[in-house]
């Protein structure tokens, strides 16, 4: 598909709600995955014969099976409230992508299939057959959702679009029409053990090459252990962390925090991937077989501990559900919570006053911070509600002398999605993912103005590729955007502690 | 008994049964549905007494609304208020002697049915011109605001222009509560208000009335945020079993 030339929006000043535009962005739709993607998951390999009846039973299974999406279903009453909190109707004014809508589409066909009323009265209530046309309006405007939760937080009941959509795009994979990008990534993972598909061989070459660069520029042997047996730690981190940038630097951050810490760690070719992309098309055993092979890396490494790096939806699936998808970790040392994040190790040592920091190293640099959203709403750090708000940036101040706060509407557990989250930062996306940075870059825009901002921070593989493109489509350079724990490691003293 | 109380007894009684069945079965089905995740919105309380407490601040002071639109939390809040008094002072047709709580909140219940048609008004003006909740709307989201405003307004009709014979209409719903039929008073107004209350009753558990029981069971609302202290499992979960380590 040639590059379709589009608008991108102007940044303006605050963020209005658009009006709507019907079928604004109805042409946007990621690749369909061929059969060599599905068939790996074990998905029909082309939409099948009586797919319509299909569908409809496999909704019908999940209605049994998950208590979110039954309640979900049944409990709207079309407020509204949810309808402009969505930044990807904010960006694109489709009136599909306010979040009661896309519910909707799949609302319609429950309330058909699953209620007396939809049955009696479907016109009255809004309810619908199950067509192609309606399909059509679930593969695109369900691969219009990043799956970023903003929507519960406003919702009085809680709802959680986020819910429906992985009901959605799962009942999509069991039809034959699952998305290439996210299906093709989970079969590596399940090959070869990361997003990338990179080889032991390949991270090892790559992780040696991280070691020469940082003796290098520091004179000190940090060193970037792959496979070690009997390590106290495993660090289990997106492998975008072993050559995207900025992302090779966090991993260099975390690298100075261990050795400067003093703990011996390692990293696992065997689950050398801390995403777990099977959350983004909603397969609960997809996302237990990649919780699997982390469980079963640290049984064969022996270690004890094991540490998440920077990484949002990672460290939902870390945080909320590695315990439920491959505990107990009884095995592991029960002193330290299982898995803990590499945040909360940091703002450890440095509460401990074991880091030696010093945040001049930084000075070239005015930073913002972007809460991710599965961070900042699917999980937690710390002990207290509100640590994955506090410890991350209690990390930046002891890093950097100038920390600003973007606008209170568009952080914490408001926080917009970067745009490009849930298994949509995928190239052919590329107009939803600028239109849909949009709030976030407005915010941006606004502390770069005022405050002088040169910098944004983030803690998610996703949010930090997805800046990397977008920036420059409203102006920005494309590295402005840092990683947090490169802005640590750049203010380690390695060597020195306090 | 006249043909109309017989009607309306059995109308009623109907109704009162779809509603409580259909209310009984959804809970059930609700309750029995697993969670097979940890999904709370955080910041999420970390204990069950707190996820309780939130859920109990969205029912009560409709918490998360407040923090989206003020608008229809405002008319919301009106509305809901207003219903609960409205059927509180409603229920002085069901006991006797009549309980003294309901007694002290009679007055304020007086109001409350010119505060319940405000509320509606508001929602239903959003409804129609605010172009996004049009677009999201149904015609059954119009339909519940109409029925409702007409319960409404009939009660109120009832109150203070046509009044009924209150006596005799106690007496009736007594008689359907024990089982031993009195004749209903034949005003219309009553008999509308009785039928549209009938309808509402009946269409509560295949409506989105089911927030209200639904919102008890929302997993982003109800849960406690300690998925790392304590291993969630649901029945699903638990039928996969654990990981088998080599
Ligand atoms: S989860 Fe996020 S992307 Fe999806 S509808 Fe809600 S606000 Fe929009
Ligand atoms: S806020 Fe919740 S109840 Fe209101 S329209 Fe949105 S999803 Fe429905």
């Amino acid at each position: 598909m040639a590059k379709k030339e589009f608008h991108i929006p102007e940044l303006t000043g605050h963020t209005e709600v658009p009006d709507i535009v019907d079928g604004a962005m109805a042409h946007c739709r990621p690749f369909v995955a061929g059969a060599e993607h599905q068939e790996a998951l074990g998905f029909p390999g082309e939409l099948v014969e009586g797919w319509e009846q299909k569908a409809i039973a496999k909704l019908g299974e999940l209605l049994e099976r998950n208590r979110a999406l039954r309640v979900y279903l049944d409990t709207c009453v079309k407020c509204g409230a949810c309808a402009d909190k969505c930044h990807y109707f904010l960006g694109t004014g489709d009136p599909k992508n306010m979040p009661v809508a896309r519910q909707d589409l799949l609302r319609e066909v429950y309330r058909r299939y699953f209620t007396l009323s939809g049955r009696l009265a479907p016109r009255m209530v809004g309810a619908k057959d199950l067509t192609k046309e309606v399909l059509d309006d679930w593969y695109t405007y369900f691969h219009q959702c990043s799956q970023c939760r903003r929507c519960s937080v406003f919702c009085p009941y809680g709802i959680d679009t986020a819910e429906i959509s992985m009901a959605a795009r799962e009942i999509m994979d069991h039809i034959g029409l699952g998305q290439k990008y996210s299906n093709e990534i989970i079969a590596k993972v399940h090959k070869i053990g990361n997003n990338l598909g990179l080889p032991p061989r390949a991270l090892e070459n790559t992780l040696e090459g991280l070691e020469e660069d940082v003796k290098e520029e520091t004179g000190v042997d940090v060193r970037f252990p792959l496979d070690v047996e009997g390590a106290e730690i495993m660090l289990v981190s997106p492998s975008a962390d072993f050559f995207a940038e900025p992302h090779v630097d966090g991993l260099i951050g975390y690298a100075k925090v261990f050795h400067q810490a003093g703990v011996s760690w390692t990293i696992s070719s065997h689950a050398s991937e801390a995403a777990n992309f099977a959350m983004f098309i909603g397969s609960y055993e997809h996302m237990r077989r990649i919780a699997g092979r982390i469980r079963e890396a640290a049984r064969q490494l022996g270690v004890r501990r094991i540490v998440f790096g920077e990484c949002g939806h990672a460290w939902r699936a870390g945080y909320s559900f590695l315990n439920t998808l491959a505990g107990p970790w009884d095995f592991l040392d029960s002193r330290y919570p299982v898995p803990q994040h590499i945040c909360e190790f940091t703002y450890d040592l440095i509460g401990r006053g074991a880091l030696g920091l010093d945040a001049s190293a930084n000075d070239d640099m005015t930073v913002t911070y972007h809460d991710s959203c599965n961070v900042a709403r699917a999980s937690r750090m710390g002990e207290a509600p509100g640590g994955q708000f506090h410890i991350p940036r209690e990390l930046i101040k002891a890093s950097v002398n100038r920390f600003v706060d973007m606008d209170p509407e568009t952080t914490h557990g408001k926080t917009f999605c970067c745009g490009g989250g849930g298994g949509l930062l995928t190239d052919d996306l590329l107009e939803l993912r600028v239109k849909g940075a949009r709030p976030r870059m407005q915010a941006l825009k606004e502390v770069v103005e005022e405050e002088g901002v040169t910098h944004i921070a983030a803690i998610c593989a996703i949010c930090k590729s997805q800046f990397s493109t977008v920036l420059p489509h409203y102006g920005f350079e494309m590295d402005m955007t840092v990683s947090l724990h490169q802005l640590v490691g750049n203010a380690i003293r390695l060597g020195a502690k306090e | 008994m006249s043909a109309l109380t017989t009607l309306f007894a059995l109308l009623l009684y109907f109704a009162a049964a779809v509603m409580i069945a259909g209310l009984a079965y959804k809970i059930f089905q609700y309750a029995r549905t697993p969670a097979p995740l940890k999904i709370p919105t955080t910041p999420a309380p970390l204990s069950a007494a707190g996820a309780g407490l939130r859920v109990a601040r969205e029912v009560l002071l409709f918490e998360s609304l407040f923090k989206s639109n003020k608008w229809i939390w405002l008319f919301g809040a009106i509305f809901h208020a207003a219903l609960a008094l409205a059927l509180i002072r409603h229920l002085r047709y069901f006991t006797e002697p009549v309980w003294t709580w309901v007694v002290v909140l009679q007055p304020f219940g007086k109001y409350a049915g010119y505060a319940l048609v405000i509320g509606l008004i508001g929602l239903w003006a959003r409804r129609l011109f605010q172009a996004r909740v049009r677009y999201i709307s149904h015609a059954s989201d119009h339909l519940i605001l109409l029925l409702l405003v007409a319960i409404a307004a009939s009660g109120l009709a009832i109150r203070y222009v046509v009044r009924t014979d209150i006596v005799a209409l106690k007496a009736f719903v007594l008689g359907l509560l024990y089982f031993d039929w009195q004749p209903l008073p034949g005003d219309p107004l009553l008999l509308i208000h009785l039928a549209l209350v009938a309808a509402l009753m009946i269409v509560f558990p295949f409506s989105k009335l089911l927030h209200a029981p639904g919102v008890f069971f929302s997993p982003t609302r109800n849960q406690a945020d300690n998925p790392r202290e304590r291993r969630h499992l649901s029945p699903r979960a638990a039928l996969l079993g654990n990981h088998k380590d080599a």
